[in-house]
């Protein structure tokens, strides 16, 4: 089953969108859709289901393959989700590398170095991360203002292909695809305008 | 009657004169006139910063009001007008594109500007390195947004460019403009190409901001939009425009009083007016003097003029109200028997003022200066020239009656002169008490810029960051790039310090703009084309980046190595190139100077002596505490002006000495004065006002005015004859008009006029009546075996 839906589109994109676009996915890994009958999968369903947030804790591979380079570069960590508004990224291999999105701030920490950067100076990663919290609150409207939203397959074999509505967004992005199975995400697949991608595959760890 | 032409001719011609110096006088308004003009090395430095450096030109402009797209699109739409309007060096309000301009400046001159460009970065084992870092990037979170670098910069040269210019605290943005932590207010940082202190430049830039906003405002349609502006330039503005209101509104109630007062006792218009006369010469020849003098004249110093109508208009009164009943004032008589105190009472007031004109601070030599002048020239006039005005017939209402009344007032209190030294004693015991709060240190308790202005300007700074430089360096150098090699030589201390986590980083313009000899060498340390790619396939051969890929990097630097160095020029109109306008400038005497600012470690504070002892060496560094430096600067200022009050009471002395030639009489003059001093200077201490170097003023007034007094009670108790009682009503009505205009200058909202005004009209005051109950006791003492009152 397909469902596609539209909406206007957003105002405006800026440059950093890559980590939010990966935290974006990383986000919708930790949705966990509860067993669904196959014909009543929808994304209204998907979504009811995603609307019950609970905190999660994963280990994540991502590889990505640019054209740039012969083979493929791997990073490894975990991922980290409190509800309502914290997500962490937590690299530890190569380089440790930090991500955090907390309410307004995006923090990032790497070499010794932190920089904090607010949302709202950055309208355009903003609309990403509240459509990440409007995924999370189940709010689908929210989400399809800044993306159109594909569904595919069922509930034991799901991928979700998620296209920004912006046009300056889509040179750094043309889709993200989470694919997961019952209340599991698998992968997350983000998909650049060159052909460059990275693959996440997550292995949920036990709560903390 | 040909002398008296002669002094007719000349008050004539020096009036016109006077009048002529005036219209063509330069007023000014800023503080920093009242800053030690021979100040140490980091004084002067600071000083000249204040009044004429590139912090004196930083105008910040706040808007408040409307909603955020409507602050915003007004931001844009001043900032537009500013930066096409010739008074603006300089407008930032945010809408900078994302820099790209100056990435892409950055990035060409990468291999010019990037710290880590050395010998051994180029080496197979150096680039192997540096590539495998950019490698471990390309698998971070970022990698996506750096991957275009890579083939033009697999060294990631431009990342290191950026990580070291970061600022400590950008400004928050919100819709594309500069906005406050709140976002309540959007915020644009303006520098006008005039300095701070030239007010009516500064005056011309505030308007131009203020017709750009009108004119955004209404085109936005956002009628409840408000404008804030602070700033140096933009606090001497209002400072000015303060002192100017209240000089006219005090002066204004001032002359109302004292001329309601004087009519009331003379009953008559014309002595009114004629008593005037000296007044009026005095200020005109005091403001003319200063002019001459000073080249420019402080609004200040115009504020303290109305004071001089307490005290000239004294003369008149002496002149008028001391004459005998049936002789006309002037006459011989008076020339002969009052003519001498009150000359002796001008110069003690001129011993008092030479203090404060040799006290080498500009602010207040204006005030000595202008004091001095214009009480000779009102009591030159009121003895030369009044006299030759005065009708035939003229004649004032005799104070006869009510000085008869006050002189049995004046006994009755002699019989209780030690009240007046009780008094004393507890003025002394008090300030004993308070004797470690008893003086303001602090420089800010003279400015009259409210305190609300100044929590705003604060609050926008703090909002931009960058400018809370309390903790700078300075650095000088006979050239630009003289100061930044300087700079980059304390840099390099600088950095051992940030190792050891002493500092928590700094910012130097030679971050921005390397000397002409760094960019050198570090354009020297890249390899020839073929050497480097040599090099690099060396370096690629265990990585997963091809040879192939990076060959736009072997062609930029082949390009770099032969580039000219970077110079200002490169950076012209740029937000690299404002940022140098307020780090690298030249001073008044042709050096240039380069400010290093220093961040404190975090959650710590700088250790000022770790720093000192790490530049002590390098080369002509300054370590600059800014806030301590000005207190300090204001501290050494107020001793020094203690110094010279003590050397002006000391003139007094001798001056009183040379005069009367008898220590007990000059005793008896001082005694009341004294008295005055401690039980004014107590009263402020009991209050809770801590003195500054404005009441010591007011006190030094105290002394000048009641010498006055003090002198007329010694010579009523030396010569007594029918005149006692009408110089003792002269005396009264000389006090209450001088009490009263400085009264109403304690009124003033500027803390210099209300702080004199307030010490000299309770002073004046109580000089009157501790003279009255001293010395007037002394017609008693004075008699061989009289009574003892």
């Amino acid at each position: 089953m397909t469902t596609t839906v539209s909406s206007q589109a957003p105002r405006a994109a800026l440059p950093g969108s890559a980590i939010i676009v990966a935290l974006t996915a990383f986000l919708a890994c930790m949705l966990t859709p509860t067993g669904a009958r196959a014909a009543d999968f929808d994304l209204a369903t998907l979504f009811d289901r995603l609307a019950k947030e609970r905190p999660a804790h994963a280990q994540f591979r991502e590889r990505k393959y640019l054209a740039l380079l012969t083979e493929p570069v791997e990073s490894s960590g975990e991922l980290a989700f409190t509800p309502p508004d914290r997500l962490e990224k937590r690299t530890i291999s190569p380089k440790p590398d930090v991500v955090i999105i907390d309410r307004g701030q995006i923090i990032l920490e790497r070499g010794g170095r932190r920089q904090v950067l607010e949302l709202a100076e950055n309208p355009g990663i903003a609309v990403l991360v509240e459509s990440i919290r409007s995924t999370l609150a189940g709010d689908l409207a929210a989400l399809l203002r800044a993306y159109s939203v594909r569904l595919d397959g069922d509930s034991s074999n799901w991928r979700l292909v998620l296209r920004p509505r912006d046009a300056s967004l889509t040179t750094l992005v043309e889709r993200i695809e989470i694919g997961g199975a019952d209340a599991q995400m698998r992968t997350v697949e983000i998909v650049q305008a060159d052909g460059d991608r990275s693959v996440m595959t997550i292995s949920p760890s036990t709560v903390r | 009657m040909g002398s008296r032409r002669v002094a007719l001719g000349l008050w004539v011609a020096g009036l016109a004169f006077c009048l002529w110096t005036i219209t063509h006088a330069r007023f000014v308004a800023d503080l920093s006139a009242f800053l030690p003009a021979t100040p140490t090395t980091a004084q002067r430095f600071l000083v000249d910063q204040l009044r004429d450096g590139a912090l004196s030109r930083v105008m910040l402009i706040g808007i408040e009001g409307a909603d955020a797209a409507a602050r915003a699109e007004i931001s844009r739409s001043v900032a537009r007008a500013l930066v096409a309007d010739p008074r603006f060096a300089s407008v930032a309000n945010g809408t900078t594109s994302g820099f790209a301009r100056e990435r892409e400046l950055l990035f060409e001159h990468r291999y010019a500007l990037s710290p880590n460009v050395k010998p051994e970065r180029f080496t197979v084992e150096g680039l192997h390195a540096a590539i495998a870092e950019t490698i471990d990037l390309l698998a971070s979170p970022a990698g996506l947004l750096v991957k275009s670098l890579v083939p033009r910069d697999p060294t990631g040269e431009l990342l290191a460019v950026l990580e070291r210019m970061r600022p400590a605290a950008a400004p928050r943005t919100a819709d594309g403009v500069f906005v406050s932590p709140d976002g309540n207010r959007a915020i644009l940082i303006a520098r006008t190409r005039a300095s701070g202190s030239d007010i009516d430049a500064q005056a011309q830039a505030i308007a131009s901001v203020e017709r750009a906003f009108a004119h955004a405002s209404a085109s936005v349609g956002a009628a409840d939009a408000k404008l804030r502006l602070t700033g140096p330039g933009a606090f001497s503005v209002l400072s000015r425009a303060m002192i100017v209101r209240d000089v006219e509104r005090l002066a204004i109630a001032s002359t109302l009083v004292v001329a309601t007062l004087l009519l009331v006792a003379y009953r008559s218009p014309i002595a009114l007016a004629l008593g005037l006369v000296p007044v009026v010469c005095g200020a005109l020849a005091g403001v003319a003097a200063v002019s001459i003098g000073f080249g420019t004249v402080h609004g200040i110093t115009l504020g303290f003029g109305t004071t001089l109508i307490g005290e000239a208009v004294d003369y008149s009164i002496y002149l008028f109200v001391q004459a005998e009943r049936d002789r006309a004032p002037g006459n011989d008589a008076w020339v002969a028997g009052f003519w001498p105190t009150v000359r002796l009472g001008v110069l003690t007031s001129i011993a008092g003022f030479s203090a404060l004109l040799l006290s080498g601070l500009p602010g207040l030599a204006q005030l000595g200066l202008y004091s001095i002048v214009g009480l000779v020239v009102a009591a030159a006039v009121t003895r030369f020239v009044l006299p030759a005005l005065l009708p035939t017939r003229f004649r004032i209402r005799d104070l006869s009656p009510l000085g008869s009344r006050l002189t049995r007032v004046a006994e009755f209190g002699a019989k209780r002169r030690w009240i007046v030294a009780v008094l004393a004693v507890a003025a002394v015991a008090t300030l004993v008490v308070h004797r470690d709060t008893l003086w303001d240190p602090e420089l800010a308790s003279l400015n009259p810029v409210p305190m609300s202005e100044r929590a705003l300007d604060a609050e926008l700074r703090a909002s931009v960051g960058a400018f809370d430089a309390r903790w700078m360096i300075a650095v000088n150098g006979s050239t630009a790039d003289g100061a930044l090699a300087a700079a980059e030589a304390v840099g390099r201390r600088l950095d051992a310090l940030v190792a050891d986590g002493k500092l928590a980083g700094y910012e130097s313009p030679a971050v921005l703009l390397p000397s002409t000899a760094t960019q050198r060498a570090r354009l020297a340390s890249l390899p020839e084309a073929d050497v480097l790619r040599t090099r690099v396939a060396a370096a690629l051969a265990q990585t997963p980046l091809r040879p192939d890929k990076v060959e736009p990097f072997i062609a930029d630097v082949a390009v770099a190595r032969v580039a000219p160095p970077v110079t200002r020029d490169t950076f012209k109109g740029t937000a690299i190139d404002h940022a140098l306008d307020g780090l690298l400038f030249p001073t008044s005497s042709g050096q240039w100077t380069a400010l290093i600012g220093l961040r404190s470690p975090i959650g710590g504070t700088i250790d000022a002596a770790a720093v000192r002892y790490a530049v002590h060496d390098a080369g002509n560094a300054v370590l600059l505490d800014v806030r301590t430096e000005v207190d300090r600067l204001y501290a050494g200022y107020l001793e020094r002006a203690q110094i010279m009050s003590a050397v002006g009471a000391a003139a007094i002395v001798v001056l009183l000495l040379v005069a009367l030639r008898s220590p007990a009489r000059v005793a008896r003059v001082l005694a009341p004065l004294a008295a005055a001093v401690l039980v004014v200077a107590g009263m402020h201490a009991l209050m809770g006002t801590r003195l500054s170097l404005l009441h010591l003023i007011g006190l030094l007034l105290v002394v000048a005015i009641g010498s006055n007094y003090a002198l007329f009670f010694d010579r009523m108790a030396h010569i007594r004859d029918a005149s006692a009682a009408r110089t003792l009503a002269s005396l009264a009505l000389a006090n209450v008009s001088t009490v009263a205009s400085f009264g109403i200058l304690s009124l003033s909202s500027i803390p210099v006029l209300n702080s004199i005004g307030g010490t000299a009209a309770l002073g004046a005051l109580c000089a009157l009546v501790f003279a009255a109950m001293l010395v007037t006791s002394d017609r008693a003492n004075d008699r061989p075996g009289g009574p003892v009152a």
